[in-house]
């Protein structure tokens, strides 16, 4: 008896897996995605970071100094030689991770053996995405001049070095993770309860049936959606409120930045994030779907947008997708406010990636909100 | 006299699957006009059509004089739409959905016509409660409370009966009749018969197509149908038994369970009689003749239609 009952659950179970297509496509989706993300798009040792090179002089030394960078597979030149003023401004746009300073006079200090400096910057917002590229400098200053200090100069070889190398770790001196975990959290937790707050927004209409009535009644779907992402707004800002202040208090996460152009920057983020919830709602057909679906927005966001794993070590294919979702340049813009202090031009790159996301995400829901009236 | 509704060959069909098919209807304004048919015959689909929440695949005409295609904005602001299912909030109170209706509406006087709404349900005490926690009976005035809030010019309403008791719903149909009387075009869906004889004009659908239109007299008078009442004496098993012999036999075109008894029906009324003839000299059954009712008439209506080769 007892046999026969349990099966009758289980093959009612079954049926009704095999009819929700959506939590079907989970269970294959979700161990694919997964595999895809963590086998090819992770990587914890980035390499070929960009780099601008401050050429102080340009000598034969100097040159074999850019030429070793380069060799180590760590750094990649992308603008040189730069001025010290553009260098800056490349380090706190996020456009390179390190700046290499090549000293005036290098040459003539190196051959005097008085052991010049050469210096190099390192964007330490993210101490994970530099360290093992700092270990690499470490033994650089030993070897990158071996095959020009020949003849009169080869006494310069033995120890000590023939130069110093200096690191200077830009914006996080100490290197603390804090500093580059918390302010991201904001945009990890916005990304999570706005899109499933807006996600049961419509479903949740459907499934109660109120939705009919709502449609019978001249009210416009842009006039509906606006009305129910609008309230999340406020949600969306205690939350910011609240990180902002754990962060600064509990965490002493500096806020160099302007706090009226991050919370400014926020709305787009938040918007941005109810824009997708409320698209999921119309695409979904109950509200257990929605949340399904939001998981398929999350994993993304979690993996691919900097904030568990260094952007920089991502193939390139995961980094356009990293550019599309919101919460990458998100994360930018909280990390560049709070710890470099930008200003509203350098915000910029960042925030209309986010608005045109948000406006595409609004354009489908208001597309699909309209065939839901059928 | 002016039409409330003039529609002319309306279709819809979803997924392939005609749901509504050439429905043509018109209804004067301040009339009650009862919309019955049986389950999935299109009724809903159709009353969609009208308030313009679905855009017909094909037809044409008007409702309240907009174009029930281009013009759905207008018709959403003018009429009353009452949804099968309870479709106002169950988390908010009685007052805060009347509200919310009222804002969607952009009605002026707002806290005037609330409060005069809440006085005319009689729920001027219970304003904070939750809908939810409103019996059937309640949630089916507060909705119709809702719609009536705009004072649209005509009403839709889909089952609204439907798990309501007799009383609420007898209180229900004097309220209709007394919009009816200031002028406001009611369009209902019903299954109960007792409903559709407090109608002015009824409209029978079935498999998306309307069968038969015009008032209970007009109806029956055209049905052309000639019924005879049976009653058994002793207990019922000699009917049960009965109603299955009779079914289907060449001339008669319904047989329906009337009381302890049955009403037998046929449009030919000389074919009628040959195939009950035999039957007629049992000494434990008495038949009569006696006039059609409504639903004599949509059994054999619906048995027609089903034997239309045009019903998919």
């Amino acid at each position: 008896m007892l046999w026969r009952r349990f099966l009758a659950v289980f093959i009612k179970e079954f049926v009704q897996m095999r009819r929700d297509r959506i939590t079907f496509a989970m269970m294959v989706g979700v161990p694919l995605m997964q595999l895809i993300l963590f086998g090819y798009a992770i990587n914890s040792d980035p390499k070929s970071l960009p780099t601008a090179v401050v050429m102080g002089d340009s000598s034969p030394f100097a040159r074999s100094i850019v030429t070793a960078l380069q060799n180590s597979a760590y750094f990649r030149i992308v603008e040189s030689p730069v001025s010290e003023a553009r260098a800056d401004e490349l380090l706190r746009l996020g456009d390179v991770q390190f700046v290499v300073t090549i000293p005036v006079d290098f040459t003539r200090d190196l051959i005097r053996g008085d052991r010049p400096t050469l210096l190099v910057e390192a964007d330490a917002t993210d101490p994970a995405a530099t360290s093992n590229a700092i270990s690499a400098l470490i033994s650089l200053n030993d070897t990158a001049l071996d095959h020009d200090l020949k003849g009169p100069l080869a006494s310069l070889k033995n120890a000590p070095p023939p130069f110093d190398l200096q690191i200077h770790r830009r914006y996080n001196e100490e290197g603390i993770t804090q500093f580059n975990i918390v302010p991201g959290l904001m945009g990890v937790v916005l990304t999570m309860t706005m899109v499933m707050m807006t996600g049961l927004a419509m479903t949740r209409e459907q499934e109660r049936g109120t939705m009919e009535n709502l449609l019978a009644m001249p009210i416009r779907p842009v006039e509906v959606m606006l009305g129910k992402i609008a309230p999340y707004i406020f949600v969306g800002y205690v939350q910011v409120t609240i990180i902002i202040l754990a962060a600064h208090y509990l965490f002493d996460v500096p806020v160099i930045g302007s706090l009226p152009l991050l919370f400014g920057s926020a709305i787009f983020f938040i918007a941005a994030n109810l824009s997708v919830g409320f698209t999921f709602s119309t695409l979904a057909k109950s509200q257990m779907q929605a949340m399904q679906l939001s998981f398929f927005y999350f994993l993304p966001s979690l993996l691919l947008s900097g904030f568990m794993f260094p952007f920089r070590g991502m193939p390139e294919w995961a980094q356009w997708i990293g550019e599309v979702l919101p919460l990458t340049h998100f994360l930018r813009i909280i990390r560049g406010v709070m710890l470099k202090g930008n200003a509203p031009y350098e915000v910029w790159p960042n925030l209309w990636p986010i608005a045109a996301f948000m406006l595409a995400a609004m354009a489908l829901a208001l597309l699909r909100y309209r065939r839901t009236v059928a | 006299m002016t039409l409330a509704i003039d529609v002319q060959g309306l279709s819809k069909s979803f997924d392939g699957k005609t749901v509504v098919h050439d429905l043509t209807l018109r209804v004067a304004r301040g009339q009650i006009c009862g919309f019955l048919g049986p389950n999935g015959s299109g009724k809903t689909t159709s009353i969609r059509m009208l308030c313009g929440l679905l855009k017909p695949d094909s037809g044409s005409g008007t409702c309240l004089g907009y174009d029930v295609i281009r013009e759905t904005d207008q018709i959403k602001r003018h009429i009353g739409y009452m949804t099968q299912k309870f479709g106002l909030y169950e988390d908010l109170t009685i007052q805060e959905n009347l509200q919310f209706t009222a804002r969607v509406y952009g009605l002026d006087r707002r806290n005037e016509r609330v409060e005069a709404s809440l006085e005319r349900l009689g729920l001027h005490h219970r304003r904070n409660q939750l809908a939810g926690a409103l019996s059937g009976g309640w949630k089916q005035r507060l909705a119709l409370a809702a719609c009536l809030l705009h004072e649209p010019e005509l009403l839709l309403l889909d089952e609204p009966t439907a798990g309501v008791d007799p009383k609420a719903r007898r209180d229900f149909w004097d309220q209709i009749h007394a919009m009816a009387a200031q002028g406001i075009t009611v369009l209902v869906s019903t299954h109960y018969m007792d409903e559709a004889e407090r109608c002015h004009e009824i409209v029978y659908i079935a498999y998306g197509r309307l069968l038969t239109y015009g008032s209970i007299h007009q109806v029956i008078a055209e049905a052309g149908l000639t019924t005879w009442a049976v009653a058994a004496k002793g207990d019922g098993a000699r009917i049960a038994t009965l109603s299955q012999d009779l079914s289907g036999k060449p001339g008669i075109d319904a047989v329906a369970a009337f009381g302890a008894g049955l009403h037998v029906g046929g449009r030919d009324a000389a074919a009628l009689e040959r195939a009950i003839a035999p039957y007629r000299s049992d000494p434990m059954l008495t038949w009569q003749r006696t006039e059609p009712n409504l639903e004599d008439v949509f059994i054999d209506l619906v048995a027609r239609a089903e034997n239309d080769p045009r019903a998919a």
